[in-house]
């Protein structure tokens, strides 16, 4: 639980330390694939499942972009187990989305290694792009969010980024540490006993990890913390009734991009796609009655409340829901505002445990007797 | 202008609440009509967009009767319900719609007298109240 372990690498060689690094994890058999960030040749980073060393060489882990929540990508890979060991580097958002699946049963870690990673955000996927080539490397991101500036020129990171209180990723087994280390050095700490017995057959140099870790990751929450209950206070104050949230989501065209970016959208199917929505002509001319006028496609109030009262227990603000939205509406503190309330009713966090069963999974005889406010 | 009467949809179990309801009728208590009674096998099948679409089609309340813990035909259908109102609770509220609008009530087959209290209850609450939120907007469905 306490082995941790130093990479060191000139200005421009963080990508190559770190390839070695993965290629050691597939040299030494301790997995057969990793799922990891591998730049392509437009310069864009996607998750890759790599099965050779050599594929490794354009790895890079810290570029600030996230173009597919990874819990949904691990969630991919091992709902049907293939027997075969995996490891996949997962940022905070990612990993607390990927606890969720497991509780769900739509992800199995029987054999996987998980990795976190320090995380100050990523750019939208167009951003990342732009930036990229604009000439922006993954260090220079790194170099200025240690700063603490991470915008670069005018474009900076997603909006769920800018307001996420979890830097570092929890619940894994071992995790690539930035924060707090010296330009030129990253650490690589155990955090469960399979990543120590990791660290150990790699047989990379041991260190201590530098105190000051602590200091700069608290004051990096209590920012961000900050930006939270700013950016959630100001969306609740504006959008506290019905017709507000309806003038709020007034662009949208029922493409539900949303639920598919989504992480925890758990449905197999979703019911929105079914017959129950499929209405007959009457019934739009009686919906239409009703209130003079029906926007359409209609509905849309109706999924978006449906989709809180679904991911409501399980969000971790990853915003992915306002990446993929086509027409900018930002979706994300629609979710996040509606989990935090109902996560804390719950006295439940989305993520933070494998053993906190879902609040709606359990029940139990004498609680939440405020509901009825009956007493017998 | 004649004073405003609230649209209450009733989601009632089968077993426990619907039963008060016949034998509220049997025993010849009236309860306002503003209840629309919708009978269900159990308060935990109540699915929550069912909660929802009826507020969005312009119900001024919502109302689930289940039985009392314990009592339920399904053994704790009814505690599954009382999570699922909780969470739906947090939902509605940060959208203008609180607790006095959308009610979960424990109402015993034998007691017909719970139901018209209940009925009456938030019927008068709801009168108070006025309409709800919705149908001052065109909503998006």
């Amino acid at each position: 639980m306490s082995t941790c372990c130093k990479l060191s690498f000139e200005q421009g060689g963080m990508n190559k330390e770190l390839a070695n690094f993965f290629k050691g994890l597939l040299e030494k058999d301790i997995v057969h694939a990793l799922l990891v960030p591998v730049s392509t040749s437009t310069g864009m980073v996607r998750q890759t499942l790599v099965r050779s060393q050599d594929k490794l060489d354009t790895i890079d882990p810290f570029a600030p972009v996230v173009p597919v929540n990874g819990a949904k990508l691990v969630s991919s890979i091992t709902a049907h187990p293939s027997g075969k060991k995996l490891g996949v580097l997962l940022r905070s958002c990612e990993m607390r989305a990927l606890v969720e699946l497991v509780k769900l049963k739509q992800a199995d870690l029987s054999n996987v290694l998980l990795i976190g990673m320090d995380c100050y955000g990523r750019f939208e996927n167009q951003n990342f792009t732009k930036v990229r080539g604009e000439g922006q490397t993954s260090e220079a991101f790194l170099a200025s969010a240690r700063q603490g500036t991470t915008a670069a020129g005018e474009t900076d990171v997603a909006g769920a980024c800018a307001i996420c209180e979890f830097p570092s990723t929890d619940n894994v087994d071992l995790h690539l540490s930035l924060m707090g280390a010296e330009p030129g050095e990253m650490y690589i700490q155990g955090i469960s006993d399979k990543g120590d017995q990791v660290l150990k057959i790699l047989g990379l140099q041991t260190a201590k990890i530098p105190a000051k870790r602590t200091t700069v990751l608290e004051a990096l929450i209590k920012e961000r913390t900050k930006n939270r209950d700013q950016v959630l206070g100001a969306y609740r104050e504006t959008t506290g009734s019905i017709p507000a949230l309806s003038d709020y989501l007034s662009s949208c065209v029922n493409c539900y991009n949303c639920r598919v970016a989504c992480p925890v959208c758990y449905c197999k199917e979703c019911v929105f796609l079914t017959d129950t929505f499929r209405y007959t002509g009457d019934q739009f001319m009686d919906r239409s009655l009703f209130t003079g006028a029906l926007t359409m496609p209609a509905d849309t109030l109706f999924y978006h409340l449906t989709r809180i009262s679904h991911i409501g227990t399980s969000c971790v603000g990853c915003g992915q829901c306002t990446s993929a939205c086509p027409n900018g509406i930002d979706l994300m503190p629609i979710f996040r505002s509606a989990a935090e309330k109902i996560q804390e009713r719950f006295d439940y966090q989305a993520g933070r445990s494998l053993e906190e069963p879902q609040p709606l999974s359990v029940f139990f005889d004498n609680e939440f007797t405020d509901v009825t406010g009956q007493v017998k | 202008m004649s004073e405003f009467e609230p649209k209450i949809v009733a989601f009632f179990c089968n077993w426990c609440t619907f039963t008060a309801a016949d034998l509220a009728g049997t025993s010849r208590l009236s309860y306002p009509h503003n209840l629309k009674i919708i009978r269900v096998m159990c308060s935990g099948m109540v699915d929550p967009k069912y909660v929802l679409k009826a507020f969005l089609n312009g119900a001024d309340g919502v109302l689930i009767g289940g039985c009392w813990p314990g009592d339920c035909h399904y053994i704790n259908g009814n505690l599954k319900a009382r999570r699922r109102v909780a969470m739906l609770t947090e939902v509605l509220r940060a959208y203008g719609i609180d607790e006095q609008r959308f009610w979960l009530r424990w109402i015993a087959a034998s007691d017909g007298n719970m139901l018209q209290k209940i009925a009456k209850d938030m019927t008068e609450k709801l009168r108070a109240m006025g309409p709800s939120a919705v149908h001052a907007a065109q909503i998006a469905g």
